[in-house]
């Protein structure tokens, strides 16, 4: 265990601890005339909050809000304290901003080096950390967390899958660290290359940034001889390092000194006690860069009630079981329908009616996005028809940063419904 | 000049089957048909009379079709036919996005070279000029 003391902290304690940050926080944050006016409108004074049990008379905070304070509006820091800042992809094309201090930084290595300890990772190992660096926030948190154990981290980022095989052998990595659906991309492709894996010194894999299954775990674990940890964690609240699975395996404990978990009912807002299903919603503690209020992820899932056998003291959340939006996870990327639409209605020679078809293909997701041609448009030479596919191809690739297939299709062929449109199909069996 | 009829078709089994089926059921007869085709989608490209009425009875059943003005051109079915053509085209510097050819009927000596080029009332005054035949419409026996 990287940090005994507080992993398995007596609950009381805990809590106790909480409504201190809490308390803290909220003063803090009320200075920043984002959180000043939403606590305002509900008429709430940062002297109500006595407890971390009067968390839920503070507002919540969404995507949406976050798009209106673009990009340092929940700043609560000096600027001149800002170190780093990492960004997500938002719903209508401005990205979510996370800016971090150097106390957030800290933070962050802390709860990823915990994630890590928790698949058993020591300073003897060697970490391939095969998630993206740049502004995603996958490959910088692996980083810091490997880095705090001290460990041997390979930056090697995400893709170049032949690359990545050699310097697994090359370098005999013991973890692997990327998405679920690339570490069965990289099993594949190392088999065809002649590498046993029952041969490699691997033992250990943190996956995340999509949803995956135990059908998955199972999968990945027989082909690449390792054990298969899930992690948990989003741009809004730090990156990865929200949450993770311990040596159980039976759901991810919430790292709950820096981050308070609550599941509420997404229609009503109304809090829901441990065991029941609802969105998960977050407040970091902590955080002095961009804290955030009640942070609605917009994640589908429940508390576990019982204690975990491991002996930590940090509730635990199921595997993501949902959404209650429409947003798509592709290789790891966040996307969101709206976007699509967004890209495709600035297009010419095509209607906005358009279906989005989700395949898993030799385990990489693949994204086709098929749109109607206009009535007047002159097809009569495929070259016309490639050249509009190709723009919108290209078009879509600076939004969504990930390749999609474009496909045009005949006039008025994508069925309508009354309603809302079913406009995407996924096929993925996960 | 002739009028051609374009039909964007997505490549799934039976598509074509259903336009020549339309078609036949409303007796129009095909005198040529040239498809294009890549790995997801089909352009079919068709001769037939009356191509305004024809692509709207294709419109109505729900078809994706439009009238091309193409270039057609009457050669001996002879050796050298077609290239005589396509040094005309060379010499101006037009490219020829697509072609295809078929035998006539009133004359089952000659050939009949249809071409789709970019402006194709100028093409025509060239091919003219240099004493090719381009024939219209009318003179097309169905």
């Amino acid at each position: 265990m990287w940090n005994k003391d507080i992993e398995t902290i007596d609950v009381k304690k805990l809590r106790s601890q909480q409504s201190k940050s809490l308390k803290k926080l909220v003063e803090k944050v009320y200075k920043v005339p984002f959180y000043k006016k939403r606590m305002d409108e509900l008429d709430v004074d940062p002297s109500d909050i006595k407890s971390i049990d009067d968390i839920s008379k503070l507002p919540f905070t969404t995507k949406y809000d976050l798009r209106e304070v673009y990009p340092y509006g929940l700043c609560t820091c000096n600027m001149d304290d800002i170190v780093e800042v990492h960004m997500s992809s938002g719903t209508t094309g401005t990205p979510v901003v996370d800016a971090y201090t150097l106390n957030d930084i800290e933070i962050w290595s802390e709860v990823m080096a915990r994630t890590l300890s928790m698949g058993g990772v020591t300073k003897s190992d060697i970490v391939q950390n095969a998630y993206g660096y740049g502004l995603f926030t996958g490959g910088f948190g692996v980083h810091y967390g490997s880095r705090k154990i001290g460990c041997l981290t390979i930056p090697i980022s995400g893709g170049n899958t032949q690359r990545q095989l050699q310097v697994l052998k090359d370098f005999g990595s013991t973890v692997l660290t990327c998405t679920p659906s690339y570490s069965l991309y990289l099993a594949e492709a190392g088999k065809e290359m002649g590498i046993d894996f029952s041969k490699m010194p691997l033992k250990a894999g943190f996956f995340g940034a999509e949803a995956w299954s135990e059908t998955m775990r199972t999968e990945i674990e027989a082909k690449l001889h390792l054990k298969a940890y899930d992690i948990y964690g989003l741009t809004e609240i730090i990156g990865p390092g929200v949450a993770a699975e311990c040596e159980c395996q039976k759901g991810l404990h919430v790292f709950e000194d820096h981050f308070y978990p609550e599941i509420i009912n997404p229609e009503t807002g109304e809090v829901l006690p441990d065991g029941e299903k609802g969105e998960l919603v977050f407040t970091t503690l902590t955080k002095t860069g961009t804290p955030i209020l009640r942070y609605r992820t917009r994640d589908i899932t429940y508390i576990f009630k019982e204690k975990c056998e491991c002996g930590r003291t940090h509730r635990r959340i199921h595997r993501l079981l949902g959404r209650t939006d429409d947003m798509l996870i592709i290789r790891g990327v966040n996307i969101f329908p709206s976007q699509i639409e967004n890209v495709l209605l600035k297009q010419k020679g095509i209607e906005p009616h358009y279906l989005l078809v989700i395949d898993r293909v030799n385990n990489l997701d693949c994204l086709e996005v098929q749109v109607e041609m206009s009535d007047d448009l002159g097809f009569d030479e495929v070259k016309v028809i490639e050249s509009i596919e190709k723009t919108i191809e290209h078009a879509l690739h600076n939004e969504l940063l990930i390749f999609a297939k474009v496909k045009l299709v005949e006039p008025k062929s994508i069925q309508r419904s009354e309603g809302k449109a079913k406009r995407i199909v996924d096929n993925r069996k996960i | 000049m002739i009028k051609q009829i374009s039909v964007f078709m997505e490549n799934k089994p039976g598509r074509l089957l259903e336009v020549t089926k339309l078609l036949a059921s409303n007796k129009v007869n095909i005198r040529t048909l040239s498809l294009a085709d890549t790995a997801e989608f089909g352009i079919a490209r068709l001769i037939v009379d009356s191509p305004e009425a024809v692509v709207e009875i294709l419109k109505n059943n729900r078809f994706t079709a439009r009238i091309t003005p193409v270039l057609a051109v009457e050669v001996p079915d002879d050796a050298g036919g077609l290239a005589k053509v396509l040094e005309v085209f060379s010499e101006s510097g037009v490219n020829v996005e697509y072609m295809y050819g078929f035998v006539e009927k009133r004359h089952p000596d000659k050939a009949l070279l249809v071409f789709k080029v970019e402006d194709p009332e100028r093409s025509k005054d060239q091919l003219i000029a240099k004493g090719l035949t381009v024939i219209s419409e009318k003179d097309i026996m169905f």
